[in-house]
């Protein structure tokens, strides 16, 4: 089979004419014009695949650019940040010499298509960006949003999702501490499987993505390069050169955790040693994305041999090299007299690394196929120059009709029977269900760091062994607040993962985020990421915890059906001494439990609206940071001098539902008292937004009320950790075993 | 002088620093033994860590029971040296010969990750002399191919010789970690050689050994105190 002529830069140049298949990669005509004007000439076909594939939405971030330079310009004063937007993930100063980087991704449309393979790629594409900044891997989180949980289709994905998650993260040894389980019918046919990474190393360790040094080597390590993943380049190989080649190779990508635990170890080995100058790992756009990225971020240019590339499968088209997606394979750039010692600790963990090319004094990234040069240009237009768009943008008609339906019309429980039975079906409804059949699938234990794992409110890992030190990590979203108002939706997410942070004692520190939304091209939908955006950067900028990067993930959606605007905010915290955390369960019979905050009759967007009425509408509850950002400081102190043994955040299902997952989880019940002004029915199921419950000992009481006090924070005693039932007195009572049936059977029942 | 416990990383072995953390917070000193190397530094003792090496492709522990450190581990251990398997250690213990039996995926088919109830059965081994026998221990558990079978023949044998060291617990709450939590045949959790010295289990002691970290028991350090003292006291 010849596959002559060899489209090289010459021969683009020498035939002006030939047709490319642009518009199949998903290009449109005025970027392909606009590649040509950059070349001056028709790109190969190997440019043409590059181009592509990072001018996509997905690399490019082409609809968002614009949006998201708000994180920078309102970024809050502080130099918690060591490096921020841009790189592979932010870097946050915790003290004592240590640096954590962390940062959630999408894996949305490979995890509906399939279902283990998608999320455990997933997860190995962010573990990947957490190492190439030099850092330890030291736990995951998932955020994870279904269709209905008793649609059929959900009984196909979320097992396979959990699994897949499972069975990658497991295996990398890293523990699952965190993250969410959301089912809303908005999602069928578009989960959202968002995967996010701590990792931790000293300041001197940072690395970054780039390439310098003339006459450094380029060395491609880990797995070979096969034919997954490639969507567009069968496209070109098989129309352009090579009529008979079978084409449509899977599109999805296909996970070896092995693979990437023993990437893992090689590469901090390689660090330890500091035999690394840039370091990029190969993840969407693969080798495309690397090189150029390396190149543009460097001081010189790069030269490639793709012919040096190992492969697994020796038909593969240089367009497909350069466009393949597979997985656990990385990039690192090392000065000519350390090779031999980096290739050796490779060889010690069984990882093939291969010298591809070098770093070169020019500005050029040139890459050579059988000796000729298939590829020339300037590696900006490629990594950095892409595409940028300012999709129109318009608020729905909708909105209004959707924020005038308030929730606080729907009829609420007459009785106090009917207050209890619904009590009870919520905290048996999917979403306020306990999640344990999911959780227990992932590893928590590796490494023996975990302080804290869901279903705490934040996850908690000991980085010092010494001193303790430790770090938290918090990811919330609400889809339906974000419906109802997007820039407060976004701000809600914000401040419930702030609050869930210093719930457990830790400092909020810094955002990364994960912004899910419908199709760009849609005015409303653009509307809705607008809003959210400038909500998450107001937000961040008034509690000064700075965006430290993200994820964008549109075209979430269905025909003319978007999910709900779904921003997911992951917050990390600093603890000093991991030994002050404060868990969620109750500890004691006797402590007294305190209400922090205030309880107004917010009920739009609630989980009893939805359980009980299956309505949403109105507007979400109202947003007040200076009371989040005092909430946490009283939180965070009451843990530090030892006021109180246990906190949870109040958010969805309101009061009640933290109230009943205290006591499952320390198997100690409660006694509340409605207090006055308020009814019942506010007082267990409002979700007014920057609160809290605390059980204090009795010895403790005076001085943790003064110090609310003082503060001007409301602080109400509503009752005390008692017996085995939770009691409201003069309304109901319900015995812990009968709230652990109805809390923990949901989730098996369904999808077991 | 301390006893030095070696610990074996295989490629893909998860747990091992935290092996190693277990064996320094019992007083002993940890030394790292790499799978390639068929040298054991003169260790007093070895742990075969958790985790998946080889990835667990083909079989739990079937590829790396070939691994060159093994062939020194299997050695002595018919010599005497007390040697701990855990998890993927356990596995690669039954598939190097030293126990008897083999494990399966869990019943349920699904990774488990929970605070499991067991009973010790046997405290007279050299990795179980700090328990008491009958006593009751909490230890994490996090396994894909927890299954542990034997023939009838073989089962009978270590019943009848004392050679189950540990069983999961059966009666009482799920959610307290009682249970049989993979299917394994007379709830099994873990076995010992004839002569005392092998033992392997399923549960994870070093995750028990912090009242911090975890699940805040300690469970589990009586393992690394109880291999400490044998040796010390030798």
């Amino acid at each position: 089979m010849s596959r002559t002529p060899l489209d090289t830069v010459e021969h683009a140049a020498a035939t002006p004419d030939v047709e490319l298949p642009w518009a199949e990669l998903g290009l449109k005509k005025d970027e392909y014009e606009r590649i040509v004007e950059i070349l001056g000439r028709r790109p190969t076909g190997a440019e043409l695949a590059m181009y592509s594939v990072m001018w996509s939405e997905h690399c490019s971030y082409k609809s968002s650019k614009v949006h998201l330079r708000q994180f920078g310009e309102k970024a809050p004063e502080n130099d918690v940040l060591l490096v921020g937007i841009g790189e592979n993930a932010g870097v946050v100063d915790v003290g004592q010499g240590y640096a954590v980087t962390f940062k959630v991704e999408s894996h949305n449309h490979p995890s509906y298509v399939e279902p283990y393979q998608g999320a455990a790629t997933g997860v190995g594409g962010i573990v990947r960006d957490i190492i190439a900044m030099g850092a330890r891997p030291v736990a995951v989180v998932d955020p994870l949003r279904f269709g209905a949980a008793d649609h059929p289709d959900t009984k196909r994905v979320l097992p396979g999702v959990v699994a897949g998650i499972g069975g990658y993260g497991n295996c990398l040894g890293l523990p699952n501490i965190g993250g969410e389980v959301v089912f809303d019918a908005c999602y069928q046919g578009n989960p959202l499987v968002n995967a996010g990474c701590i990792g931790v190393m000293r300041h001197e360790d940072i690395h970054l993505a780039k390439a310098s040094g003339a006459g450094n080597k380029v060395i491609l390590y880990g797995a070979r390069t096969g034919g997954d993943g490639i969507g567009g380049a069968s496209i070109l190989a098989s129309e352009t050169f090579d009529d008979a080649k079978p084409s449509k190779r899977p599109a999805v990508q296909v996970g070896d955790p092995f693979q990437e635990k023993l990437l893992i170890e090689c590469t901090l080995e390689a660090f330890r040693e500091k035999l690394v100058v840039g370091i990029q790992d190969l993840g969407a756009a693969g080798l495309s994305c690397a090189t150029s990225e390396l190149a543009s971020n460097g001081s010189g240019g790069m030269r490639v041999t793709l012919d040096d590339v190992p492969l697994r499968d020796s038909t593969l088209s240089p367009e497909e090299i350069l466009m393949s997606e597979s997985q656990e394979r990385m990039c690192a750039v090392v000065e000519p007299e350390k090779v031999d010692r980096f290739l050796e600790i490779c060889e010690k963990w069984d990882v093939i690394a291969t010298v591809i090319g070098e770093v070169t004094d020019g500005d050029r990234l040139e890459i050579y196929w059988h000796g000729g040069k298939i590829v020339d240009v300037d590696p900006r237009t490629v990594a950095h120059e892409g595409p940028v768009y300012e999709r129109p943008y318009a608020r729905p008609e909708w909105q209004d009709t959707l924020q005038a339906d308030d929730a606080g019309k729907l009829p609420r429980p007459r009785t106090s029977e009917e207050l209890r039975d619904q009590v009870l079906k919520l905290v048996a409804s999917p979403n306020q269900a306990s999640k344990k059949w999911i959780t227990q699938q992932y590893d928590h234990f590796v490494q023996g760091n975990t302080v804290l794992a869901m279903p705490e409110d934040s996850g908690m890992i000991r980085i010092d062994e010494e001193t303790g030190l430790g770090v938290a990590i918090a990811t919330d979203g609400n889809g339906r607040y974000a419906k109802l108002d997007p820039y407060t939706g976004a701000q809600l997410a914000l401040a419930e993962a702030y609050r869930n942070v210093a719930t457990t004692g830790a400092k909020p520190l810094a955002v990364s985020d994960c912004l899910n939304f419908g199709s760009p091209e849609d005015p409303a939908v653009m509307w809705q990421f607008v809003e959210a955006v400038r909500g998450l950067a107001d937000g961040c900028q008034q509690l000064g915890t700075p965006v430290t990067g993200g994820n964008v993930s549109l075209y979430n959606q269905t025909g003319e059906a978007a999910i709900h605007p779904t921003p997911v905010v992951a917050v990390l915290g600093v603890i000093d001494d991991v030994s002050r955390r404060t868990p969620a369960a109750f500890q004691e019979e006797g402590q007294l439990l305190y209400l922090l905050g205030d309880t107004r009759e917010e009920f739009g967007g609630s989980a009893w609206s939805q359980v009980v009425h299956d309505h949403l509408g109105g507007l979400p509850p109202k947003v007040d940071l200076e009371r989040e950002r005092l909430l946490a400081e009283i939180l965070i102190s009451a843990s530090r001098d030892g006021m109180i043994d246990s906190a949870h955040d109040l958010s969805d299902g309101g009061l009640i539902q933290a109230v009943v997952e205290s006591a499952l989880l320390g198997g100690k019940g409660a006694r509340l008292v409605v207090p006055d002004g308020l009814d019942a029915f506010t007082f267990l199921l409002s979700e007014s937004a920057g609160r809290a419950i605390v059980a204090v000992p009795r010895s403790e009481e005076v001085r943790f009320n003064d110090m609310c006090g003082a503060r001007g924070l409301p602080v109400t005693r509503i009752g005390v950790v008692d017996g085995d039932t939770i009691e409201v007195q003069g309304e109901f009572e319900l015995s812990l075993e009968e709230l652990r049936e109805a809390h923990e059977a949901t989730i098996p029942a369904l999808l077991a | 002088m301390t006893a030095r416990i070696g610990v074996v990383t295989f490629p893909g072995s998860l747990d091992d620093r935290d092996t190693q953390r277990a064996i320094r917070l019992a007083g002993a000193e940890p030394v790292a033994l790499w799978h390639k190397d068929k040298d054991l530094k003169q260790v007093d003792a070895v742990v075969l860590p958790g985790g998946f090496s080889y990835g667990d492709y083909l079989r739990a522990g079937a590829i790396s029971r070939f691994s060159p450190v093994m062939e020194t581990v299997i050695e002595q251990a018919r010599a005497g040296l007390p040697v701990l398997g855990i998890c993927n250690g356990f596995q690669l213990l039954t598939e190097a010969h030293l126990l008897p039996g083999a494990m399966l995926g869990n019943d349920h088919l699904h990774f488990i990750c929970r605070d499991q109830k067991l009973r010790v059965e046997n405290a007279e081994t050299a990795w179980t002399g700090d328990y008491t026998a009958g006593q009751e221990i909490h230890i994490p558990l996090k396994n894909m191919d927890g299954r542990y079978v034997a023939d009838e023949y073989t089962l009978d044998e270590l019943e009848a010789e004392g050679r189950v060291v540990f069983r999961y617990l059966v009666r009482g709450e799920a959610a307290e970690g009682y249970g049989n939590p993979n299917g394994s045949l007379r709830d099994i959790a873990g076995i010992t050689n004839e002569a005392g010295n092998v033992v392997g289990l399923m549960p994870h002691p070093e995750h028990a050994v912090e009242p911090l970290i975890g699940t805040g028991r300690t469970d589990g350090l009586p393992f690394f105190t109880s291999i400490l003292k044998k040796l010390v006291t030798a």
